[in-house]
């Protein structure tokens, strides 16, 4: 494999140095480095970041091959900079079994775009009843560590705990999708202020809050860990904070959605923003980013859900619910964290990289940018400024909430073990 | 006039009037011995109603046919929530085929609004009550009542409802009457109190412009008309309030209670009334009950609004898509 010499970026947002990746890895970090036999990247003035990884995935397949597929996702996430996502098991059959989870992660190796890690079901079915065989979904081929009944919470606090109990058998991690079923019936949007007034059905920010809370204190009597699927309140931040602040083994992770929108969008009743957990408030906002910032809040993770065009062009209360978030994860969060101060490179890369391949175990991700390591790598303009275009999506689905906003950032290469799968903002 | 009417709330103080005092000419011709007027011969409008009401039906229907117009009735029975793509496959098959107005009737809060601002259609859209969000014709009829009783049929031309007190008692949380409510009477100057058990009362409800109380007693002697709103039966097995009988014994309207109010107040529900819970036959069959005129008084109602709308106040012009709401 051909060498490529990386030049002049920005490690982590610290000073400019060149890189050189010379086949899987990343052979010399240093300024001023040979060019001799390589091809070259001019990439003054951009900034290097480890491959950005996922924890929080929907690649629809199988199933809903209409909405996404493994191909068009991993695609997707290679435009957006990603290296390594973790695919949601909520397809048509649940990836409940060793062999539905097997399939995607050799789909995702086949590809060769991204590299895709299954999550599997806590449940069977996600029916929320019985343990699917975690054990054997763990000792696959795909590795499973990661066990979401996501779309679905949790929520007989048995099951629950004997999930969380169970994985400590092979360091795995159960992620929540925190959200009281009682309490959400008939939920179409946050409830509050605008609920009440466009009649809409409300779901309360005390339904995630007090899944939050049960489930540290779980993990802490069970001694597992427990992560939180997009957290979504400032109550929720609360009580993450203090459950490590008591060294409850818990991590969090928020949506590039929840750190920009507001509730205030459902006015249009456009179903574009109509997500679970739903859009929340500017003071909900405010603080899910201070706690990314701090450190309360681990990771940034997509949700990326992607939905056809049908799916969404209707009525709100018979839209689906979710966003499609790959393709602009980055530039969302270099507006709403970097661009505020809160976070820097170095920070963005700790958060979208590097935490969330420790969370989910992707020990070929998330490394450090230096001789030796895995040459998973993400490339970013900060400087460009554009509108977003859903026609320029690689992902099936258009359902973006951000069309026709400006959106600062541009991922323009990704490299996935050496070879580029992103080139000049073109996927390879 | 605006181009559609889909909520209480985007009516100004002078358009909200002028529905009003045109609402009192079209009375006129319910008076007459050919109750019909042509102001809307050759224009054809669709009663387009995803969920079942017979009563607004039946009014907007009487309303289209007094003006001449053209009605189709499209009962699309079930709910389209479970393949929301017929919606906008309605819709469109409507434009297609000529149609000048649109008065949709849904089961889901913002159907409408999204029929008027998404570009599947060009007509104008009606809201003859989505979902638990707005029924803007049934505040107008309403305020209409409220005029016409409280200040008077030819004294209230050109007023609004200034310093009148409002009442409405029921379940809130579900109820587009009462938002139409609270956001027209309003704008029409009036001070609105809403009673109901803390269950029915929306969170948020405290940036509404009114006041909310959950003691219908101590209301009801500053009240110049007090709105009952419907409690669904299927509410009463939800944990909403514990029995129907303690419902009615702290929000029910009897004799006694109607007896607290002041003389000339009136008692208003938007029917169909559940006796003997929410109001008793005492009260629905009193002089003071004006469930009967707010049925008259929605034809009117809805005779202007299809006026004002369709062109007659106007000439016609060619739609312009709402393209910025969304």
């Amino acid at each position: 494999m051909s060498k490529i010499l990386i030049r002049g970026a920005k490690v982590l947002g610290g000073e400019a140095q060149d890189v050189l990746i010379d086949g899987e890895t990343i052979a010399e970090v240093g300024t001023g480095l040979s060019a001799e036999g390589a091809q070259v990247i001019e990439a003054e003035g951009q900034i290097l970041l480890p491959g950005l990884v996922d924890l929080h995935t929907h690649l629809r397949e199988p199933g809903r091959e209409d909405s996404e597929t493994v191909l068009t996702g991993t695609r997707a996430a290679a435009s957006g900079g990603y290296t390594a996502v973790f695919a949601m098991a909520n397809t048509h059959p649940v990836a409940d079994t060793a062999g539905v989870v097997e399939q995607v992660y050799r789909l995702g190796r086949e590809h060769g775009y991204c590299d895709v890690q299954p999550i599997g079901a806590v449940t069977v079915g996600l029916e929320g009843k019985k343990l699917a065989e975690l054990g054997a979904m763990h000792d696959s081929a795909a590795g499973v560590t990661v066990f979401s009944d996501d779309g679905k919470c949790v929520d007989d606090a048995v099951i629950m705990r004997r999930a969380l109990e169970y994985v400590k058998a092979f360091g795995g991690v159960v992620a929540q999708h925190a959200q009281e079923p009682r309490l959400t019936e008939g939920a179409q949007m946050n409830e509050g202020v605008v609920s009440a007034e466009l009649g809409l059905g409300g779901w309360p920010a005390v339904a995630e809050e007090s899944i939050i809370a049960r489930d540290v204190l779980l993990a802490e009597h069970v001694g597992s860990r427990v992560h939180i699927c997009h957290l979504s309140t400032a109550g929720s931040v609360e009580i993450v904070r203090w459950a490590k602040s008591r060294g409850i083994d818990v991590t969090a992770e928020v949506t590039p959605h929840h750190l920009l929108l507001t509730d205030e969008l459902v006015r249009s009743y456009n179903p574009v923003y109509k997500v679970n957990p739903p859009l929340r408030t500017e003071r909900d906002v405010m603080a899910l980013r201070e706690a990314l910032a701090d450190g309360t809040i681990d990771i940034v993770a997509t949700d990326h859900a992607p939905h056809p065009h049908e799916d969404k062009d209707c009525e709100w209360a018979a839209a689906a619910m979710g966003m499609v978030g790959l393709e602009t994860a980055l530039s969302v969060v270099q507006q709403t964290m970097v661009e505020t101060g809160l976070l820097d490179w170095a920070g963005v890369a700790d958060r979208m990289s590097v935490k969330p391949a420790a969370i989910g175990r992707a020990t070929e991700h998330g490394r450090p940018v230096s001789a030796g390591e895995p040459a998973n790598l993400t490339l970013v303009d900060p400087a460009y400024r554009g509108v977003v275009d859903p026609a320029d999506f690689a992902s099936r689905s258009r359902n973006t909430p951000y069309e026709g906003r400006e959106l600062p950032g541009r991922v323009t290469h990704t490299f996935l073990r050496g070879r580029a799968t992103l080139v000049d903002g073109k996927l390879a | 006039m605006m181009r559609h009417l889909i909520s209480a709330a985007d009516l100004t103080r002078d358009d909200a009037v002028l529905i009003l005092d045109t609402a009192e000419e079209m009375a006129r011709v319910a008076d007459r011995p050919i109750k019909k007027l042509p102001t809307l011969r050759g224009r054809t409008i669709c009663n387009l109603f995803f969920e079942d009401s017979t009563r607004t039906r039946i009014s907007f229907e009487a309303a289209e046919k007094r003006l001449s117009a053209d009605v189709i009735n499209f009962a699309a029975k079930g709910s389209s929530v479970s393949k929301g793509e017929s919606l906008k496959d309605t819709a469109q098959t409507l434009e297609a085929m000529g149609v000048d107005a649109v008065v949709i009737r849904h089961s889901a809060s913002g159907a409408p609004y999204r029929l008027a601002t998404s570009g599947w259609i060009d007509a104008p859209v009606i809201n003859a009550g989505d979902g638990t969000h707005q029924h803007p014709t049934q505040a107008l009829l309403d305020a209409f009542t409220m005029r016409r009783r409280l200040i008077g049929r030819d004294t209230g031309l050109g007023k609004d409802l200034a310093g009148k007190r409002i009442t409405l008692v029921g379940d809130v949380l579900h109820s587009r009457v009462a938002r139409s409510n609270v956001d027209l009477l309003h704008t029409l100057g009036a001070e609105v109190t809403l009673v109901a058990p803390p269950t029915l009362v929306p969170v948020g409800v405290e940036t509404w412009p009114c006041e909310v109380s959950y003691d219908l007693d101590g209301v009801l002697p500053k009240s110049d008309a007090v709105m009952m709103l419907r409690v669904q039966r299927e509410r009463m097995n939800a944990a909403f309030f514990p029995t129907e009988r303690e419902y009615s014994r702290r929000y029910g309207l009897d004799g006694e209670r109607m007896a607290k109010m002041p003389e000339h107040a009136i008692v208003m529900h938007p029917g169909p009334m559940v006796r003997g819970m929410e109001i008793t036959a005492e009260v629905a069959d009193s002089d003071r009950c004006t469930v009967v005129e707010q049925v008259a008084n929605g034809v009117s109602i809805r005779m202007a609004v299809l006026y004002l709308l369709l062109g007659g106040y106007e000439p016609a012009t060619p739609a312009t898509p709402r393209t910025e709401e969304n």
